[in-house]
């Protein structure tokens, strides 16, 4: 059994070890580092656990035994899951947080003494309001990521759930939740926390519905921050610095990621949150721009126009996800370079279902980080540039943001594509992107459509060069 | 007059969103996804709160409600913290610069 004091010291190492972890991840030659510090906090804290409890008693080998199988459950799945599949993953994650935060907290309520949080009736003040707090947010974490992981695993429609009353309804709930934690903190009353749970998780739910899918960036960053305030929260009341820092780190972690997500859409978070995006301007769009000549092309014509290319600029978007495309383009693009024409990729911020999940796939197909640009870095480029092929985006390729006001897209950052001498857009049909919007691209002179399977049409070009 | 020990942990807390904060911002946009896995596995030092709750019960009766529901949080912290961690090891090995003998 080592001192209270001893352990607060080795809590606070674990702390900074995280800070460490996440600090690695500036540049992709620091990462593995960072992760490695990361495992050491965690066992650190954990083995610290062990210490101060000097409890070796039965107890000590059914947490053992949980350890090992939820470690071997979850190692089982790190190594199984397919890249284009990570969004799912960590929403799923991000829901086992909520969760784990929720059953702490039952049990801190129910057996306050093990905590030193006073007795089952009398816990203290400040505890009890630190617990409600975790509790609920851990709650809405845990539903929210629920319906987010099965919008992006594709059991759930990904397209917004409206209905006439939804946002009085939320601002009720929202406002019972806190008069629930002010009740809650004033009579001690175990049905009282209970209630609080059910409705915690009710608008975990509802909040989450109404977001279509290609706000999944917004929503997994931003159910990532919950985690964080809730790990925060339990931390708080189990009155452990490893948590409280940890928390406060992943909880501004997930609000920037969310913030950087929104600027790509130059839409505000509560836009985003509010959601419905896509549904309202279906109506005006379809009936107006119709039939309007498209040249289309098959892969031949494509392989001509890249091989006579000096360099091209590849735009990847979900798409290349969807059609697990990413080996095939990579295939594709080393027959370029064999020809000497240079390559690179643009990525727009919020292309794909997570933040970073083109560059992951892109990593996975053994594209070196080095040829990968993001907006900022590549925009100006597309004008010297032959050749844009465009694979599974659209919407971030949308010249109506820059030149239409009345666009629902209008002053979103858009990479500028249609500088390009020519453009080769893969795409299935004509079909408009998720802000339901038409693409102005498709019917530009120097465009040229390749209405195939991404994969495909990957493929067949590879074979004509 | 004593100051609350609540206002230190505040402190640490209100400190720490600041580090949070910069740290971040400095993370290479390629990285998001790990970054995301990451903070996953961290976030899952809740198991710290589970196993004092595991714990709880005495040696005659090592189930109780309140254990019950601490070894559950046990099982899910883990499958958090190991699918995190191995996950994010799993992208970061991925990550690699072009290679200097171009074909």
């Amino acid at each position: 059994m080592i001192s209270a004091n001893l352990s607060a010291i080795f809590y606070l190492i674990s702390g900074v070890l995280f800070i460490l972890a996440l600090r690695g991840l500036s540049s992709p030659e620091t990462s593995r580092q960072g992760n490695f510090f990361g495992i050491l906090g965690m066992i650190i804290a954990v083995t610290v656990t062990f210490l101060s409890m000097g409890n070796f008693s039965s107890g000590f080998v059914y947490v053992l035994i949980f350890i090992l199988v939820g470690g071997s459950i979850g190692a089982f799945i790190a190594y199984r899951i397919p890249m284009t599949a990570m969004p799912e993953l960590v929403a799923g994650f991000h829901s086992l947080v909520g969760l784990a935060a929720v059953f702490v907290a039952i049990a801190a309520f129910l057996n306050p003494e093990a905590f030193n949080l006073g007795n089952p009736g009398k816990i203290k003040l400040g505890s009890l309001i630190e617990m409600s707090i975790g509790a609920a947010v851990g709650a809405i974490t845990f539903s929210g990521s629920i319906i987010a992981f099965l919008k992006l695993q594709g059991i759930m429609s990904g397209s917004p759930i409206t209905f006439k009353g939804q946002h009085p309804l939320n601002a009720i709930i929202l406002i019972s939740i806190i008069i629930l934690i002010y009740l809650l903190c004033s009579t001690q009353s175990s049905n009282l926390f209970w209630i609080l749970l059910s409705v915690s998780f009710l608008i975990g739910f509802l909040l989450i519905i109404p977001i279509g899918g290609a706000d999944m960036p917004v929503v997994i960053s931003m159910l990532n921050s919950y985690s964080g305030w809730a790990a925060a929260g339990i931390g708080f009341t189990l009155e452990n610095t490893a948590l409280i820092i940890t928390g406060a780190l992943v909880g501004s972690s997930g609000a920037i990621l969310s913030y950087i997500m929104c600027k790509g859409m130059n839409r505000s978070f509560f836009n985003v949150i509010l959601g419905g995006f896509g549904a309202t301007d279906e109506k005006s769009d379809t009936s107006s721009k119709e039939q309007r000549p498209v040249k289309s092309g098959n892969a031949d014509d494509a392989a001509f126009l890249m091989k006579n290319a000096s360099s091209v600029i590849i735009v990847p978007g979900y798409g290349m996800a969807v059609a697990q495309a990413q080996h095939a383009l990579r295939e594709m693009v080393d027959t370029l370079k064999k020809n000497d024409i240079k390559v690179s990729y643009a990525i727009h911020p919020v292309a794909g279902r997570m933040p970073g999940h083109m560059n992951v796939l892109l990593a996975e197909a053994n594209v070196p980080y080095d040829e990968v640009f993001e907006l900022e870095e590549i925009n100006n480029d597309f004008a010297n540039a032959d050749v844009a092929f465009v694979i599974g985006a659209n919407d971030v390729t949308n010249p109506v943001a820059k030149t239409d006001p009345q666009s629902p897209i209008y002053g979103m950052p858009v990479l500028d594509v249609e500088k390009c001498k020519s453009v080769l857009f893969v795409k299935r049909s004509l079909s408009p992107g998720y802000a339901g919007i038409d693409n102005d691209l498709f019917y530009k002179e120097n465009t040229l459509m390749l209405f195939a399977d991404a994969k495909k049409m990957t493929e067949d070009i590879t074979k004509n060069l | 007059m004593e100051i609350d020990p609540l206002i230190f942990r505040l402190s640490i807390f209100i400190l720490s969103i600041f580090v949070g904060y910069y740290v971040v911002w400095s993370v290479t946009p390629s990285l998001h996804t790990p970054l995301m896995s990451v903070t996953n596995a961290i976030s899952s030092v809740i198991i710290v709160g589970a196993i004092i709750a595991g714990l709880s019960g005495n040696s005659d009766n090592v189930f109780n409600t309140s254990s019950i529901f601490g070894f559950l949080a046990i099982a899910l912290a883990a499958i958090n913290i190991f699918g995190g961690f191995l996950v994010t090891q799993r992208m970061l090995a991925m990550y690699k610069k072009k290679k200097k003998d171009k074909k």
